[in-house]
């Protein structure tokens, strides 16, 4: 509706009020190394029941054949890529994997009811928020972080940033746009009843987040 | 019946409504305390609240500028922009967006937009199905009711009424009050309605005019779920939302869940900026964000009332606000309640319909001194006030200017300013109410309703200062 | 800052006619720290009533004939948050583009809260001669929020050492007067001032103390109304009694 458009930018056009400044580019910058990042992260992400465990780079295949089993949990989700391939090589016997690698489409059924966890990369950690970074792509696709209960996600060690300002102003976000970028504080909660907490609403029910090392 | 009286039934209705009192009462005490853990150092405080005013008043500023911007980058990349000038374009706008895509089933992030225009209503008389995904939401669609609160929906209700509302619409589930069961319930019901949706509909918190991209904040992850599972999302938004920079987001976001939720941050914050690309798996195929207009335009005319869109929906007056606790969102009768909904419904909708919100209001700043984008609601409310009793003050284009003025009230401050203005006038007043105070009536309407009437000294501080040697002018 | 060996008092149409005793109080504070206090004949209201209504002209033209009651370059102090915070913040904005703005201006820029005066400029120091005595303290939302002078009255009272502070629930909350909020929205006010006097009664407070008397008026009422023996007192009038063993 062409002439909405023209008629709202008209009026806007028409009464400009005065100049206000631009505001300074938003930094807050802590001083904190990347021990204290990753200690404020993980006792951030502990305080929303985010579990976080410090795993040797090449052992968390190892982690989860040997944590996930005794709770009961079986069936996961994995994408395409490095991560992918180096779970489906390791993981044990018990384990049944499921490849997200078609388009959702024809298997919602599937992935709604079928799946008792994922596991992702993440982009980068948030200290100060205690918040995972996630650009999903067609490897590590959106609904990966979403929709099964448990998300295992493995964070690298040496990308921890201060707060979503420093990562913004690092890695020049603003001329590379993914699809969907995503900040993930923990598992989904809400506290709409009584404003009290309660945990597993719609998304993952638990997050458990690898650091690698 | 006039909208100063239907405002008095309802305001009747909440205050005898002991439980609905206790509900608020119980529910923003432990709001704020929340919120007073995420700022312990007034001088950061102040800072971000500096910080996130300066970004938001430069987005009002360049505002046609940013939509066309942000129009422009969002369209490059591959999200379809629909302009609405009122409630009634944009759900034609949204009702044919879903026809063309045959679209039967909506699942819907919250949005107080969509409260405005009365979606849901319009969609269903199309014949589709729309489900609140939100759990406050859910549970007050089930109910029949409007939000009582913009961020926390339901918070009118307690976990029995709640209970009582699940058991009636979904009797195969076994009764319980335990909020975690409740909500497992929730989740249940809900994750069908996820899977099986064709649309998606969604608000926005910010949309990024540089990188032409939607933000949407939320702890439960049904905005995401709406936003991603079904093969089309909807977003719909007001005008004011735009920002002018990706990093004027940090800022906002911070400010905004710490003072909404007493969170550092929310569990998501999803930002989109395309549709399902080539090669990806997921993802809706068609974005569309409808950029609602419904008055924002005519607000920004007046340079001390566009403060007003400053707001970034999070709340906070509302959680402080001594007269919403009382009363709740509903006895408001508007889509927005509290200090924001008294500063801005009577500017979308008019003084002369629900200019009357201005009254619940005792001036005691509390919104004021929270507010994360530093909006002076006490000073919009009382030019409001003022507005709504003198048809002549200014030329902004506010509808029913002067239609709140009575007569009888106009006649008593008319008295009012003669007795104070002469001060010969005022002295004999006083020197009359002194010598008569055995006559001050002993009730006084609403005022002894509830207090004993106050009554003149026997002296006036005029005759004791001068009878202790005090000198005057 | 302006001289401060005379200051004008601003009494305020509330004090003047039902709580005389505590502006007298408070001059008399003023004058046993050596201030010569000067009580202006003309004076009569700040002009707030009219413009929290939305009759800005009738307030206007009050305010206007307040002006010329504080000609001379010397504070005028005020024994109320929000007459003063009416002086100090609304004025400029009443007067904003009339002929005597500047005249406004000018008395806005030396307006004092009473408290804000004694421990800001005078820096007050009380001896306690009182029985000992446990009160509640409310700070009108004016004098917190307008004034930014809260915790004025909370060291004032500290000063004070037979005097034991109780804490009550909610304590920056408003007492729901509101001035014409009361009348226009009574039952609300009622419910918010059967809150407040709650809270303050939960304190077992043998007094309540504010420094702006139309709190004390809706507060003060309603323990009357409800039967109760709370007193309220302003905090001048408190602080004379307990400094001097008497009242003013």
């Amino acid at each position: 509706m062409s002439s909405a458009r023209d008629n709202i930018l008209g009026r806007l056009r028409a009464n400009r009020p005065h100049a206000a400044p631009t505001p300074p580019v938003y930094a807050k910058p802590l001083g904190w190394d990347r021990e204290r990042c990753i200690t404020e992260f993980m006792t951030r992400m502990q305080a929303v029941r985010g579990e976080t465990h410090r795993v040797a780079r090449d052992d968390w295949p190892a982690w989860i054949n040997r944590e996930l089993p005794p709770r009961g949990i079986h069936r996961g989700l994995i994408g395409r890529g490095a991560v992918a391939e180096k779970l489906a090589a390791a993981a044990a016997d018990e384990f049944t994997l499921t490849r997200y690698d078609h388009a959702i489409d024809d298997w919602k059924g599937v992935l709604f009811r079928d799946i008792d966890f994922s596991v992702t990369g993440t982009l980068a950690g948030l200290a100060e928020s205690g918040s995972l970074v996630l650009w999903p792509s067609p490897d590590e696709p959106r609904l990966m972080s979403l929709v099964p209960p448990l998300h295992i996600a493995l964070l690298d060690a040496g990308r921890m940033f201060e707060n979503f300002a420093a990562l913004l102003a690092a890695e020049n976000w603003s001329a590379r746009m993914p699809t969907n970028a995503l900040l993930v504080s923990g598992p989904s909660k809400t506290a709409d009843i009584e404003q009290t907490l309660a945990y597993g609403i719609h998304g993952p029910k638990a997050l458990i987040v690898l650091i690698l090392e | 019946m006039n909208q100063t009286q239907a405002f008095h039934r309802r305001i009747d209705a909440a205050l005898h409504n002991d439980q609905l009192r206790r509900n608020f009462r119980s529910a923003l005490s432990g709001i704020q305390a929340k919120r007073e853990t995420q700022f312990p150092d007034d001088t950061q405080l102040q800072s971000l609240r500096e910080q996130a005013r300066m970004v938001r008043a430069n987005a009002l500023v360049r505002q046609p500028e940013l939509l066309e911007q942000l129009e422009a980058r969002l369209t490059a990349n591959g999200i379809q922009v629909h302009w609405a000038e009122t409630p009634q374009q944009a759900n034609t706008i949204i009702g044919d967006i879903l026809q063309a895509a045959g679209a039967r089933s909506v699942v819907k992030g919250k949005s107080m937009v969509s409260e405005e225009t009365e979606l849901n209503h319009y969609l269903e008389q199309l014949g589709i199905e729309v489900v609140e995904s939100d759990l406050g939401e859910f549970i007050i669609q089930l109910a029949q009711e409007p939000p009582s609160h913009i961020v926390a929906p339901a918070i009118h209700k307690n976990r029995r009424e709640v209970a009582e509302l699940f058991h009636r619409f979904y009797p195969d589930i076994p009764y319980t009050e335990d909020i975690d069961q409740l909500t497992q319930s929730a989740r249940l019901i809900l994750r069908e309605k996820f899977a099986a949706a064709d649309a998606g509909i969604s608000g926005v918190n910010f949309a990024v005019a540089e990188t032409g991209t939607l933000c949407l904040v939320e702890n439960e992850g049904n905005g995401r779920l709406s936003t991603t599972a079904p093969r089309v999302h909807i977003a719909i938004t007001g005008v004011e939302k735009v920002v002018e920079r990706l990093s004027d987001v940090p800022p906002l976001l911070e400010i905004l869940t710490k003072s909404a939720t007493g969170q550092p941050i929310t569990t998501y914050f999803n930002m989109i900026s395309r549709p399902r690309q080539p090669g990806e798996l997921d993802g809706p195929e068609a974005v569309h964000l409808v950029l609602l207009d419904n008055g924002r335009s005519r607000i920004r005319v007046d340079e001390e009332l566009l403060d007003t869109l400053r707001c970034i929906r999070c709340g906070t007056c509302i959680n402080y606000c001594p007269v919403y606790v009382q009363l709740g969102g509903h006895a408001y009768g508007t889509v927005y309640p509290g200090p924001i909904g008294i500063a801005l419904e009577p500017q979308r909708i008019g003084i002369d319909k629900v200019g009357t919100l201005t009254s619940a209001c005792t001036m005691c700043g509390a919104c004021g001194e929270v507010c994360p984008v530093k909006i002076p609601l006490p000073k919009l409310i009382n030019r409001l006030r003022a507005e709504a009793v003198n048809e002549q003050r200014t030329t902004t284009p506010l509808l029913g200017r002067g239609s709140l003025r009575k007569p009888s009230e106009a006649t008593i401050w008319k008295l009012w300013q003669q007795m104070y203005s002469r001060p010969r006038l005022y002295r004999l007043f006083t020197l009359v109410a002194t010598r008569l105070r055995w006559l001050t009536p002993g009730s006084l309407g609403g005022w002894t309703r509830y207090r004993s009437a106050p009554r003149p000294a026997p002296r006036s501080l005029r005759e004791l200062a001068m009878k202790e040697g005090f000198g005057s002018e | 800052m302006p001289a401060t060996s005379q200051v004008y008092f601003f009494a305020t149409c509330l004090i003047d006619l039902l709580y005389p005793q505590a502006g007298l109080a408070g001059m008399q504070l003023l004058r046993r720290e050596g201030v010569e206090v000067i009580f202006p004949a003309n004076q009569t209201c700040c002009g707030q009533p009219a413009f929290n209504s939305g009759y800005r002209d009738e307030a206007l033209a009050v305010a206007r004939a307040q002006l010329a009651c504080f000609p001379r370059d010397i504070p005028v102090v005020v024994p109320s948050g929000s007459c003063g915070g009416m002086m100090r913040q609304h004025w400029p904005e009443l007067f904003a583009g009339q002929p005597d703005e500047q005249a406004a201006l000018d008395v806005a820029a030396r307006t004092y809260e009473l408290t804000e005066f004694l421990v800001d400029v005078l820096q007050i120091r009380l001896r306690d001669l009182g029985e000992p005595l446990a009160v509640a303290i409310h700070t009108s939302c004016s004098a917190r929020r307008e004034m930014g002078v809260a915790d004025r009255i909370e060291s004032l009272v500290a000063q004070l050492d037979k005097v034991e502070v109780l804490t009550q629930a909610r304590k920056a909350e408003c007492c729901g007067f509101g001035g014409t909020f009361a009348v226009k929205q009574a039952d609300v006010s009622g419910a918010m001032v059967r809150d407040k006097t709650d809270a303050l009664r939960a304190t077992a407070a043998q007094c309540v103390i504010s420094q702006d008397c139309g709190c004390l008026m809706n507060i003060g009422g309603a323990f009357e109304k409800q039967g109760d023996g709370l007193q309220t007192r302003h905090i001048a009038e408190f602080l004379w009694e307990r400094t001097e063993g008497a009242a003013p």
